[in-house]
């Protein structure tokens, strides 16, 4: 691969990114350069065609095929319990000043199949907060809220959430919360009544109000410097005084504009409070 | 002649002794960033950087979010995160699901900087039981960069290498004690190149 051909890829990246920017409405310009050129040769290397600007044509015509390509480029991993220490941390050290509320707002940005969303519920509930806070689960891509919003997992991870979930300090047996049914593990109802799943786009949506805790875990490290900071302010706007921002393990406010408005509750496990200021 | 930026490295099983020998030999001065995936238990921590950071002359740590790689230094990717590289050469985190069972994945590394800095690349492919690396070594040899496999015969486990080996034809077969001395040769040969 030469210096030529390196500067037409890079032309028909972005010249893509802008085509399904201005059709469809996804911003992914300020998606961090490693990943968004990574899942795009992944997905040019699975479809017919031989490069971006061939494939350009039919994305921008058919969203079927977009869709594809949204799947491609888009995260949707996630497991619950990810970093026990941080949902411990949260368990311990957040939930007792949320308890002091009558009511709690929380929100979830970036849930994707909502393993997360689900796993702060068993948190929430366990610690007697059931029926005392709303959770909106929000993610840019509507068919995986669809399927979040199912609350139907693979069988074959329990065994792992099992151990996520003691090692997080539950109090209870991890079984309890599903039901088995062939293949799939089904979340109990009692985890889904105060979540609400909904489409949010983190790079062109407004803030949510008056928030208690917003989680953002490995969602922005996806992101440019710039996009980032949007979010960030996002979240700011969206947190009421002496709420909590929880970020994943390998982000930080460090360096970030709004660094100051916030204190690190417990070192490295990303859990920040507004300052009432 | 291959311009030469970055060298990236992958290693499992038998890992910290094997990079113990192959960072320990490099100088202080070594003129290329190196970018390391070890397969790591999902919860391990830091530790693995600290003690090799203690027996090496060059800098070893784990890579930070979008933290610069610099030359003499060593960047280990966390536990549970993919470690790849920017054109730029910024090193950004990913938690996308498992790649060639492995989060974090040698062949997500590889791939990302055969696709960042194409011939500018060196990889490295050293111990394991499993196929990592395999992929993205290849990756890695069609962008026009140098892949070197730690011969399977040296290797504690046998596996990855040989896997690498059926992959792609490696411009270098080694045993462990010969790498550092050819990262070295062909470290100065590129050398002022295209740095990153």
């Amino acid at each position: 691969m030469d210096e030529a051909a390196d500067r037409v890829q890079d032309v028909e990246v972005s010249l893509l990114l802008e085509g399904v920017h201005q059709v469809y409405g996804y911003d992914f310009r300020d998606y961090a350069d490693a990943s968004i050129r990574r899942r795009l040769a992944h997905w040019l290397a699975e479809s017919p065609f031989e490069t971006l600007s061939q494939a350009q044509s039919q994305l921008l015509r058919d969203p079927q095929l977009f869709v594809s390509l949204l799947r491609g480029i888009t995260v949707n991993v996630t497991e619950m319990f990810r970093d026990p220490p941080f949902f411990k941390t949260l368990r311990d050290q957040v939930v007792p000043f949320l308890k002091t509320y009558p009511f709690v707002k929380i929100w979830h940005a970036g849930c994707a199949t909502g393993e997360e969303a689900y796993s702060l519920a068993i948190v929430l509930n366990e610690e007697g907060m059931a029926g005392r806070y709303r959770m909106y689960a929000t993610d840019i891509d509507e068919a995986v809220i669809a399927t979040a919003a199912e609350g139907v997992l693979r069988l074959s991870e329990m065994q792992k959430y099992t151990r996520n979930y003691q090692k997080s300090g539950g109090r209870a047996s991890f079984a309890d919360y599903y039901t088995a049914r062939y293949d799939r593990a089904i979340l109990a109802a009692e985890l889904k009544s105060a979540v609400v799943f909904a489409p949010h786009n983190l790079t062109a949506d407004a803030e949510f109000g008056e928030m208690h805790l917003v989680l953002c875990r490995n969602v922005m490290i996806y992101f440019k410097p710039a996009l980032k900071e949007r979010c960030l302010a996002l979240f700011d706007a969206s947190l009421a005084g002496g709420g909590f921002l929880c970020l994943g393990m390998k982000e930080s406010l460090e360096r970030r504009a709004l660094a100051t408005g916030y204190e690190e509750l417990v070192p490295n496990m990303r859990i920040y409070r507004k300052r009432y200021v | 002649m291959s311009e030469v930026g970055l060298v990236t490295v992958g290693v499992s099983s038998g890992g910290l002794q094997a990079l113990k020998l192959l960072l320990g030999s490099l100088p202080a001065d070594f003129p290329l960033p190196l970018l390391i995936v070890q397969h790591l238990a999902p919860e391990s921590g830091d530790g693995m950087a600290r003690l090799l950071a203690d027996c090496c002359a060059i800098r070893v740590k784990e890579a930070d979010e979008l933290e610069r790689a610099l030359p003499g230094s060593a960047y280990l990717a966390p536990a549970n995160y993919h470690l790849l590289v920017q054109r730029d050469g910024l090193m950004t985190l990913a938690t996308d699901g498992y790649v060639s069972f492995a989060r974090p994945s040698i062949d997500v590394l590889f791939e990302s900087a055969a696709l960042a800095l194409g011939p500018a690349v060196i990889g490295v492919v050293l111990t394991g039981a499993n196929s990592d690396g395999a992929r993205g070594l290849a990756a890695i040899k069609a962008a026009g960069g140098v892949a070197i496999v730690q011969d399977p015969a040296d290797a504690e486990a046998s596996a990855m290498p040989a896997a690498a080996l059926a992959a792609t034809a490696p411009d270098y077969l080694l045993p462990l004690a010969e790498i550092a001395a050819t990262l070295q040769r062909l470290a100065q040969r590129g050398r002022g190149a295209r740095h990153v």
